[in-house]
């Protein structure tokens, strides 16, 4: 398979204590990849060390390598703007900006000099169309984002996050806050993404990592357990813990 | 029934308190506006006080309060704010942001008299700048800036840490990101903070005694920044104690009442606004 990113002896510390022990594993390109395992296992810090978003904690600790493109991520000389320019993230709560629609997804084109209007025209409509929300709020980009429902709210960050052009796109928990609805919408777009981009998420729904992803990373107690194709992890699993959380015996 | 009698009396006492209150404002007030109202004119208001002529006018006072105000507030704007910026956007030791904001803290409750003596020593003596509205400018940026700081501080802490992640999320630089998310989410409050510090700074005296002087003669902006220029408070004890015109005092008292009431008034309204915004 292609890679997308390859970690490697990834260890990470919130002060004393050891978050991630040990992680190695090879990311696929172009799969959507589901991080799962109980709460407090890591897996949501496991993905921010994905974009360099845990060097907003205080007091964290990181050894090993995250590699992208032949290069650790966090070699000293890596400029972080353009990594998360690449790599791309939506959060667990829908967070547009107190803006218009348009403003909120021509923000990112215009953190990388974008001003264009016309330019940004076009990447707007591009990403709300790749993101399945264009003909619901064509006619209402001026309008705050904030007036939007929870599951187009969340639609348009995903939108902002590609209007960047990333390569990975990052979902942490994305449609945990959203109804089923939105959560069968959003899950559609990400079988549509996978296409262009490469997904990792997090997810606490075992349904949802069946429905749609292609592999599986299971994490528990900062380590990582088992990664296969999603199809063997959940009809043979190698490990009894996998087997374990699967069937609902704990978590 | 004692029940019942207690109740009552302590919702009488209660109501008499709140009585005491609203009567000791409005006699306050009242009486101001009753000694004070008559005095004023148009002529007050519009010329200054002429020895030759023997008559007296507030002008160059109101004038000193305001070139007050905004010198100022020009200087203590950026300082405070930036130095808000910092304590809660950059500054990664927990400890000494907590000491810088016990000593901002700190300062708030210091007798202005006391920054007054500081500026004079300071500014005038020291440093050497004449006594005019530079030197009690300079005087009550000391005292205001730890209001500025402590109100920016609470503005920029309203605005969600999810913004600052989205933003940043994206490739945002941390300046860049403060700059277009979380500033202009955090100015309402900002701006009620600088109306306050308005207010403070159009009641404040005892800090402008010795560094703005005493000085009742008229002045453009720039010469009044290094000549004695008393403003509206120190008039007030000017004419009332050193020349004896008790209602000219009563007059600027009128004018000094109005003033604070419709700064707090723009600042209520702002507050509203924010609180809108919020919701």
């Amino acid at each position: 398979m292609d890679k997308a990113m390859e970690i490697k002896d990834l260890n990470l510390w919130y002060g004393e204590h050891q978050a991630l022990e040990n992680i190695s594993v090879d990311l696929p390109k172009n799969e959507i990849t589901a991080l799962i395992g109980p709460s407090g296992c890591g897996k949501s810090t496991f993905l921010k060390t994905l974009n360099r978003m845990n060097d907003l904690v205080q007091g964290v600790r990181i050894t090993g390598e995250v590699r992208y493109n032949g290069k650790n991520i966090y070699d000293p000389d890596v400029d972080v703007t353009d990594l998360r320019k690449k790599i791309g993230m939506v959060f667990q709560k829908a967070n547009p900006f107190p803006m218009s629609i348009y403003d909120n997804i021509a923000y990112g084109p215009r953190i990388h000099g974008v001003h264009a209007k016309v330019k940004l025209d076009e990447i707007v409509e591009r990403s709300l169309k790749d993101a399945a929300i264009w003909n619901e709020v064509k006619d209402r980009l001026r309008t705050s984002a904030l007036g939007l429902s929870g599951g187009q709210q969340q639609r348009l960050c995903i939108a902002r996050a590609l209007a960047v052009e990333p390569d990975i796109l990052l979902m942490d928990e994305s449609t945990s806050a959203l109804d089923p609805i939105s959560t069968g919408k959003i899950e559609e777009l990400c079988l549509e993404l996978k296409k262009k981009y490469t997904v990792v998420m997090v997810t606490h729904n075992m349904q949802q990592a069946v429905r749609i992803s292609d592999w599986c990373a299971f994490f528990l107690l900062g380590k990582l357990i088992e990664f296969n194709t999603s199809e063997k992890i959940f009809s043979i699993p190698q490990d009894k813990r996998t087997e374990d959380y699967i069937t609902g015996r704990f978590g | 029934m004692s029940r019942r009698i207690w109740n009552n009396a302590v919702k009488a006492g209660l109501y008499i308190c709140s009585a005491v209150t609203v009567a000791l404002l409005v006699s306050l007030i009242g009486y101001i506006m009753y000694r004070g109202i008559p005095a004023l004119s148009f002529h007050l208001l519009s010329t200054q006080s002429s020895y030759l002529n023997d008559t007296i006018g507030i002008l160059p006072n109101i004038l000193n309060t305001l070139y007050i105000i905004i010198v100022t507030m020009a200087i203590a704007i950026p300082i405070g704010v930036c130095a808000a910026l910092y304590l809660t956007e950059y500054a990664e030791n927990k400890k000494l942001v907590s000491a810088i904001e016990f000593a901002a803290e700190t300062l708030t409750g210091i007798p202005s008299i006391i920054f007054g003596l500081v500026g004079m020593l300071v500014f005038t003596q020291l440093l050497g700048i004449k006594q005019g509205i530079l030197a009690g400018a300079l005087t009550l940026v000391m005292m205001i800036m730890p209001t500025i700081i402590r109100t920016t501080q609470e503005s920029l802490k309203t605005v969600p840490m999810s913004y600052r992640e989205g933003a940043l999320a994206m490739g945002a630089g941390k300046w860049y990101m403060i700059r277009t998310v979380v500033l202009p989410n955090a100015v309402d409050g900002i701006v009620t903070g600088c109306i306050l510090a308005v207010g403070r700074i159009i009641g404040e005296s005892a800090a402008l005694l010795f560094t703005a002087g005493f000085g009742l003669v008229l002045n453009n902006f720039v010469d009044s920044l290094t000549s004695s220029s008393a403003t509206l408070t120190v008039a007030l004890y000017v004419y009332a104690s050193e020349r004896g015109e008790t209602n000219v005092a009563f007059a600027i008292a009128v004018v000094l009442i109005i003033l604070t009431l419709v700064i707090n008034m723009i600042a209520g309204l702002a507050a509203g606004r924010l609180r809108a915004k919020t919701k």
